[in-house]
Formats: structure tokens, C-alpha cells, sequence
């Protein structure tokens, strides 16, 4: 059953679950920022509407910076504005602010230890008919591999929200992962968040624990559908919203693999090198069990409607269902 | 105000420390880049002790002028210029590329937090030193007295990143800002002209809404004519062309490409370096400056 004492949207089963884009959840939380601390400014790559900083633009004009379609100047730049004192937001497409500029944010942000706040939107296949181009697949790999930086994935507009004013309070290089399509609202203003802490999203009744599942973003949605059916077939399930996928909460994943003996990670990204691949990383030194991954393999996407591509990568309920029954299996 | 011949005399005699440094660290470390430190010590020299407004015993003063080193492979010149201003001392260059040494073989501001930034892949630094003028114009508007100079190797130019930056430079009309360009002609491959042609660089610079002089980079009255006229410009930022003689200092070595990015390792370079560095080439006897 869904933990109660996350506050989840009550209608996060309804078939009309208020849908909201993650990357809208971002806009807002930059505007709160911003208003609750004058060092924070916003640089966009010409991607202003699409990144949801048109309201940060309009009330603060002067700390606004339009960069232009240049995105190793925006990191570059950014990082001389942390050096300064400032808080900076650097927006464009996850495909190309971390995806071009890799270099410049290893070098100039996180090598320096800097405060730039990496959001990079329109991640993963459900981008849709923009095709494999525009849709980063290897973004959380990029990011989670160097050295200090903080990474992100919210499951919903309002996770999205949080992360985005908890990271203006801090000091690290934080990549925040944001997706453009509409998804369920999953959390309510009462659920908590806190970067580096993985929540329990649902848990079934009893000690003993047939699977667990750790899912990040949006796909966190669909594992939850996928137990409350095992759920309702008999199984004990434990779900995890591991929207830190770095600093990883290593307590919270292990104790899952001790409840649990079998594992599945659910993401909308590359198998290799993503929170999966940290998820194993850690596993495998603290508490080895069977582990199953959910995500694309080793293949670019295509263009499609996010419900197509989802499916076909297989990253879909029933994959998400199969996983779970083939890794009980295992154990 | 022109400077005094005084000072000239000064600023040589720094420049010929720094030299010695850089060629003492460079054998002592046996690797590392000899032709740009030493083509670039007069600019250094002149920087250091006469332009900038700093305080090495408070490196983090606020209100300190900033300078970036975006080639990062040339910081020897920097840590000798840095050392003999004061900022530690002088026998901590030995270290240099050493294990534990904070003069990393490249520059880390986590080593040493008395630099502006970490540098060495090329082309980060202009659009570093654009975001900190931005910052500054944030917090102190366009009358900010802090100057934000940034140097550049010229091969680094080849890399795209740097033309972002100019052009927002240009855009927003930085006019604290001064980049100075190493035009020493050279870099790994060959001569910048044969590796990737740069000229007409003035036009390229002058098409992206900066001001554009040209200088003898080794004549400190050139280069003071240059910084006081870059300083007095409204509205644009400012580049210097600064025209250099790679590893300047040491006759033998000079206007070769291959000394890019080794030190002097045998015998008889350790001993060609050694002597024209101490002696200018034999213009000084060795007990004037031993």
C-alpha cells in the first residue's frame, strides 16, 4: 500500500490524475528562490519558454542572462558568476547543457567547486517526436561520474519545485534532471524532501518483502502501478523514490535489499551508467542480491508519442511487472 | 602618466627574476611549458607590480582586481610572478607538478585558493572572466572600479568556446574587461599560421564589437600605453594583441615551436637555459644577477 505518511496525491491511481510537465515544477521553484535570495541569477541558451525561466525573466530582469544558442559559454560563464558570490541556474536542454558541455562543467564548475545549478530539460525518450537527437539518455552518467556533483531526478512538478529551492541553499554543483512532457502528480506540498534522503513511496503490510523497486522521475509512477498489482496478486512490495541518485542514500538502499532479497531500479535513461548502475555499484559492496534493471538498452531513441517509446524501450508496466517476477525468481 | 624610467628599471629587473624562476622550476620538475611562461614574463612582471590592484598577504580581498590565466599551461609564469610578489614563497616553486605540491602542473583554486580559477583545457577562460564581470556589474553596476583581465595563448583561440564568449562580451558591452593574447605564433603542431590560421585576427576580434591593439610584448611602456587606453574605453571590451617571441630569455630556444611544451632536459640545454636566463644572454655577467 501507498506509505501514508508520504502525503501522496490522493488520485495518484485515478485515471485523471492532474498531469503537470516536471520541468513547470522547476520554473516555480526558481522564481521562489530567487525571491527568497538576491544571489541567485538565471542563464538560458535561447530556451527560455522551454525551460520554464520566463517568469524568473520577467521579475528579475537584471539577473537574468540570455547566452544565446552557446552552451559551453553558459557553463563557463556560470561558474565565473559562482566565483563571484552568485548562485547561478544555467537552463537548456539536457541533450546539450550536460550533454555538449560536459568539459567546461567538469573543469570550470565542479573542479572548481563552484555553486552552478545545472537544470537540464527535455531528458529522456518521452521528449517523443523530436526524435533521438533531443532525447538525453546518458545525462545521468555524464553527471553522476564527476566528482562532487549532486544529481537530481524529480518525480513530479512538485518534487521538482523542492529540489530546484533546496539547491539555491546549497553549496554544490547540482544537476537537476527535468523531462517536458505532462506526468501524474505523485507527491503533495506535505511529502518530504530532502537532497541525499530516498523515500519510502509504498510498502506492504508485514516484515517479510517479496521484491523491492527503486525507481527515479517520472517512471516512478508506473512502479507504483506495478505494485500495487503484485501487491494485489499477493506479493509484498516495497517501493523507493530515489530522487538523489548522487549523493547516493546507501542506508535507505541497502536496508531495501536486506527487506526485500531482490531488486529492481526503474529509469528512464541508459542501463549502463545510470542510478541503476549505482544502485549495483553499492549493492554489490554492501548487501549482493539479485537486481534487475529497467531502462534503455545500449540504443539511441526514435521519434514517437512518450507512451510509444516508453513501451518500446521497454520501460512500460508490464516490463516493470516481468522484472519484478524474473528477479524474485532469482533469489 | 607615461612610466617613469624608474620603473621600467624595475619592472625588467622582476622580469628577469620571473625568468630565472620559471627555467630553475622547469628543470627541477623535468617536465612542463617553457616558450609561453618565458614569452610572457614582461606582461606578467608588468601586471603584478604595476597594474593591478591586489594585496598578496589578502588574496581574498573583495576588492581586487581580477586575473585569469586561461592557458593554464603556462603557469609557471604565474606562480614564479605570484611567488616573487609575495603570495608564498619563493622556494615553494621547486615544487612545482610534484606530488602535493599546490603548484599543480596545471593551476587548481582548490591547491592554491589565492587563484582566480582552475584552468588548462583551453578556451574556459574569457567566458569565466565574462561571468565574474556580469556578477560584478550585478552588485557594483558599470562604474565598478575592479579591472578583469584574462590571458590567452593564441592556438587557444582555435577553440570554439572562446567566440561564445567574445561575442557576449561584445553584447554586453564589458568594459572592464582586457584579454590579452600571447601572440607568440606558436603551438604544439607548428606555427599557428600552419596549424590553423588565425589572421586576420584584429578583424576577427573587431567584427565581435571589441576594441583591438596591437603591442610589442616585451616593451613595458607598449604595454602600459595599451592597459592605460583599454581602461579608458567606453562601452566595448578590449583586447591586446600582444606581439611575443616564444621563450624569450633564452636565444637558442627562442621562435621554436618545439619548445611549446617541454623543459630543458640534457646537460647542455639545462646549461644554455641556465646561462642566458642568469646572464640575459650574455649582455649581464653571471655575478650582476647571480
Amino acid at each position: 500500500m501507498i506509505n501514508p505518511s508520504q502525503q501522496l496525491n490522493s488520485k495518484i491511481f485515478d485515471t485523471d490524475v492532474e498531469q503537470v510537465p516536471i520541468r513547470k515544477g522547476f520554473g516555480e521553484g526558481l522564481l521562489k528562490a530567487a525571491e527568497m535570495n538576491r544571489n541567485v541569477v538565471g542563464l538560458c541558451a535561447d530556451l527560455v519558454d522551454s525551460t520554464m525561466m520566463t517568469g524568473f525573466k520577467q521579475k528579475f530582469s537584471d539577473r537574468f542572462i540570455e547566452m544565446g544558442i552557446a552552451e559551453q559559454n553558459l557553463a563557463g560563464v556560470a561558474s565565473g558568476m559562482a566565483a563571484m558570490g552568485k548562485i547561478p541556474f544555467m537552463t537548456s536542454y539536457a541533450m546539450f547543457s550536460p550533454g555538449r558541455n560536459w568539459e567546461q562543467i567538469r573543469t570550470t564548475i565542479a573542479y572548481n567547486n563552484v555553486p552552478v545549478k545545472i537544470a537540464g530539460s527535455h531528458a529522456g525518450v518521452s521528449v517523443g517526436p523530436d526524435g533521438g537527437t533531443h532525447q538525453a539518455i546518458e545525462d545521468i552518467a555524464l553527471m553522476r561520474v564527476i566528482p562532487r556533483m549532486v544529481v537530481i531526478s524529480p518525480c513530479d512538478a512538485i518534487e521538482a519545485r523542492k529540489a530546484t529551492i533546496a539547491a539555491a541553499q546549497t553549496q554544490e554543483p547540482t544537476y537537476i534532471r527535468l523531462a517536458r512532457e505532462k506526468t501524474p502528480i505523485i507527491t503533495t506540498e506535505d511529502t518530504p524532501f530532502e537532497i541525499g534522503k530516498a523515500e519510502v513511496m509504498f510498502k506492504s503490510q508485514g516484515s517479510s518483502f517479496n521484491v523491492g523497486i527503486i525507481a527515479t522521475g517520472a517512471l516512478l509512477h508506473r512502479a507504483l502501478k506495478v505494485a500495487q498489482k503484485l501487491e494485489a496478486e499477493g506479493k509484498a512490495v516495497i517501493v523507493l523514490n530515489l530522487a538523489t541518485i548522487k549523493p547516493l542514500d546507501v542506508d535507505a538502499i541497502v536496508q531495501l535489499a536486506n527487506q526485500t532479497g531482490a531488486i529492481v531500479t526503474v529509469e528512464e535513461h541508459q542501463i549502463a551508467g545510470g542510478m541503476g548502475s549505482a544502485v549495483a555499484e553499492c549493492l554489490a559492496s554492501h548487501k549482493p542480491v539479485p537486481i534487475e534493471f529497467i531502462g534503455v538498452i545500449d540504443q539511441f531513441g526514435q521519434s514517437g508519442t512518450p507512451d510509444e517509446l516508453i513501451e518500446h524501450y521497454g520501460m512500460g508496466e508490464k516490463d516493470i511487472y516481468a522484472a519484478a517476477c524474473k528477479v524474485m525468481l532469482r533469489k | 602618466m607615461a612610466l617613469t624610467s624608474e620603473k621600467v628599471t624595475q619592472l625588467e629587473s622582476k622580469a628577469r627574476d620571473i625568468r630565472r624562476s620559471i627555467v630553475e622550476m622547469l628543470i627541477e620538475a623535468k617536465s612542463g611549458h617553457t616558450a609561453g611562461p618565458l614569452d610572457m614574463a614582461d606582461i606578467f612582471a608588468y601586471l603584478y607590480f604595476h597594474a593591478l590592484k591586489h594585496d598578496p598577504k589578502n588574496p581574498s580581498w573583495e576588492y581586487r582586481d581580477r586575473l585569469i590565466l586561461s592557458n593554464g599551461h603556462i603557469c609557471p609564469v604565474l606562480y614564479a610572478t605570484m611567488a616573487h610578489a609575495g603570495y608564498f614563497p619563493v622556494e615553494e616553486l621547486m615544487t612545482l607538478r610534484k606530488f602535493g605540491s599546490r603548484l599543480q602542473g596545471h593551476p587548481h583554486r582548490e591547491w592554491l585558493p589565492m587563484l582566480e580559477t582552475s584552468s588548462g583545457p583551453l578556451g574556459c577562460g574569457i567566458s569565466q572572466t565574462v561571468g565574474m564581470t556580469l556578477a560584478d556589474r550585478l552588485d557594483n553596476g558599470r562604474s565598478s572600479t575592479k579591472q578583469f583581465y584574462c590571458l590567452v595563448g593564441d592556438g587557444e583561440l582555435d577553440e570554439g568556446n572562446n567566440w561564445e564568449a567574445i561575442m557576449l562580451a561584445g553584447k554586453e558591452k564589458i568594459q572592464n574587461l582586457t584579454v590579452i593574447v600571447d601572440r607568440n605564433n606558436i603551438q604544439i603542431d607548428g606555427f599557428t599560421e600552419d596549424v590553423m590560421p588565425l589572421n586576420p585576427l584584429v578583424d576577427k576580434w573587431r567584427s565581435f564589437n571589441w576594441h583591438v591593439q596591437e603591442i610589442n610584448g616585451h616593451d613595458f611602456r607598449d604595454i602600459d600605453r595599451a592597459i592605460g587606453e583599454a581602461q579608458a574605453v567606453f562601452d566595448k571590451p578590449s583586447v591586446i594583441i600582444a606581439y611575443t617571441i616564444p621563450s624569450k630569455g633564452i636565444p637558442a630556444f627562442e621562435r621554436k615551436f618545439e619548445w611549446h611544451g617541454k623543459p630543458p632536459t640534457t646537460p647542455e640545454e639545462i646549461k644554455t637555459a641556465l646561462d642566458a636566463v642568469r646572464t640575459l644572454g650574455g649582455r649581464v655577467s653571471n655575478s650582476d644577477h647571480s
